[in-house]
């Protein structure tokens, strides 16, 4: 990683090189794990998210200083969490000439300079408290993800910017917007109340499920997955499944997640190649995320009340039932993408019901439906009609599509695998089938 | 506390109530005005007469010039307001919220600038 938080590691008594490289790396990732526990803290403690977010920084800056030497220390993020919290303290205190800071500090300086840090359970609810905040309707989507990854995910603002393909300026001014209209509209830092909650946990859901989506498949940089932001996805998921407990939609976004998650590491080749689902080593699935994706699966089923999570992970489930492809119940799947459908009737959908579909009734049925979809633009919609055509003998229009599907694709792993498939069939080797 | 400003947003071409409308209109309000001012958080507020009885004034040149008209040529403009005082912005939206309801038109929640929190972000010593 090269950002401004780095060079504090350069200092000489880091050397030698090799050792430091490998600390570096554990304590940015035990910094990425730690930031948005350590940042809601000091929100809570602070009531201020720039404040908040600087010393947290600038706790980093000092852990890479000493961890190096002194050892990574038994709790990291109370550790992180103590030294950013005394910053904050120094900070406000230096500048207590103004009389409202200055009650402040001392308050601060005199109650709380030897305080325990708070118990792990509580540090759940500040990171809730701040999920709602950064997903509060008042801010604009794209607002409301950058800053659940900047201020729960920890990402830099670079890396954000990479995220999303914007340049870093766009970005800062962004999350420096939402901020700014978050303490200037006062929007409370608070978990919403009961009557406010599903409208509210809509926002919420959406947000941890395009994180988890850009983890999965990035759509930009050098990395086919990011799996950190898939990681920090799947721990909000769980956070917000620990509080609220009865929300079926919780329990679906978690189990999307967690049972798309098992796939992972089938997912991508050594080469960096996209392996499709009919070619993955089924082997290396995750049990343990798939047993909890059933349980959860089936808990929803008794709930008895589908929503598009639920739906999404219940075609996931039979997926990862399956012993292979053959095996796979494709007819339960179309069943789940109607049912999606009549709920949400988008082209999407459509699209992938159209691959149930063609697993059901062959490759013709499913291109007829597929051929009807104005999804011109999106290349999943051109990746699968090259793969029917394929299959359909059409070599030609397969390759056209192909073509189309590398142009707009933007993870290397899909071009990677979308490359491969076209070249193949420049070289005759996939006979109709 | 926070203060907000709800704008009441018109449009220009919106349809002219009837009075009868108009009158249900007013009792609305009426009963937002007084629950709000029971709340204790009423500040102030007002409706404001149609766009053409506007003139705008600007001293920002050598000259002050004086025109007749809205300054902006926007279709929507501000049929009128409440500046009231709520704990967070979620309480200011649930007041919007009625306040919408009530006047029949969309209604803008814009938040006040704090003022000593403006001096000390500016650096001006209060």
């Amino acid at each position: 990683m090269t950002d401004a938080r780095t060079p504090a590691a350069g200092s000489p008594d880091n050397a030698p090189g090799a050792g430091l490289a490998a600390d570096q790396a554990a304590i940015e990732t035990v910094f990425r794990e730690e930031f948005g526990r350590v940042v809601a803290t000091l929100i809570k403690r602070f009531g201020d998210i720039d404040l908040a977010e600087e010393m947290a920084q600038e706790a980093f800056v000092e852990a890479l200083q000493r961890w190096p030497r002194d050892g990574v220390p038994p709790n990291p993020g109370g550790w992180l969490t103590t030294t950013a919290r005394n910053r904050g303290i120094d900070r406000l205190r230096r500048e207590s000439h103004r009389e409202a800071k200055h009650e402040a500090a001392h308050h601060l300086y005199g109650e709380e300079q030897d305080m325990p840090v708070a118990p792990v359970t509580s540090v759940n609810d500040e990171r809730l408290r701040l999920l709602f905040t950064c997903c509060h309707p008042a801010l604009a989507t794209d607002a409301q993800v950058a800053l659940t990854l900047r201020l729960l995910g920890g990402l830099t603002v670079p890396e954000v910017a990479d995220a999303f393909l914007v340049p870093e300026r766009t970005m800062a001014q962004r999350i420096t917007r939402a901020k700014r209209k978050i303490k200037a509209a006062n929007i409370p830092y608070r978990v919403p109340r009961d009557a406010d909650l599903p409208d509210r946990l809509k926002g919420v859901l959406a947000t941890i499920y395009l994180v988890f989506n850009e983890g999965y498949l990035p759509q930009s940089g050098e990395h086919a997955i990011r799996t950190d932001l898939c990681h920090e996805a799947i721990r909000l998921g769980r956070v917000l499944r620990d509080l609220m407990p009865d929300e079926p939609e919780v329990a679906g976004l978690l189990a999307l997640m967690v049972l798309t998650e098992s796939r992972r590491t089938a997912r991508v080749a050594d080469d960096g190649l996209l392996v499709p689902l009919d070619e993955q080593d089924r082997t290396t699935w995750d049990r343990t995320l798939i047993d909890e994706g059933h349980d959860l699966v089936r808990w929803c089923l008794q709930r008895n009340r589908p929503g598009p999570y639920q739906l999404l992970a219940a075609v996931n489930a039979v997926h990862t039932d399956a012993d292979s492809v053959e095996e796979t119940d494709w007819r339960q799947i179309v069943a789940l993408y109607d049912q999606m459908y009549a709920v949400s009737p988008t082209p999407v959908v459509a699209l992938n019901r159209a691959v149930a579909v063609g697993e059901v009734d062959g490759p013709a049925a499913s291109l007829a439906i597929v051929d009807g979809l104005a999804l011109d633009s999106y290349h999943p919609f051109h990746a699968t009609r090259a793969d029917l055509l394929r299959r359909l003998g059409r070599t030609d229009d397969a390759r056209a599509a192909y073509d189309r599907a590398i142009e707009l694709a933007a993870n290397p792993a899909e071009i990677a695998f979308l490359t491969r498939r076209r070249d193949a069939l420049t070289a005759g080797e996939n006979p109709a089938g | 506390m926070t203060q907000y400003m709800l704008s009441v947003m018109g449009r220009e071409g919106d349809p002219q109530p009837s009075d009868a409308e108009v009158q249900q209109i007013y009792q609305r309000v009426d009963a937002f005005n007084q629950k709000i001012t029971a709340a204790g958080i009423w500040v102030f507020g007002g409706g404001l007469h149609e766009v053409s009885t506007s003139t705008v004034v600007d001293g920002t040149g050598t000259d002050v010039v004086t025109t007749d008209g809205p300054f902006s040529e926007a279709k929507e403009f501000i049929g009128g307001f409440w500046v009231l005082e709520a704990p967070d912005l979620d309480a200011a939206l649930k007041l919007a919220a009625e306040a919408s309801q009530a006047c029949g038109d969309p209604v803008e929640v814009r938040p006040f600038i704090d003022e000593a929190q403006f001096l000390a972000e500016h650096g001006i010593d209060a």
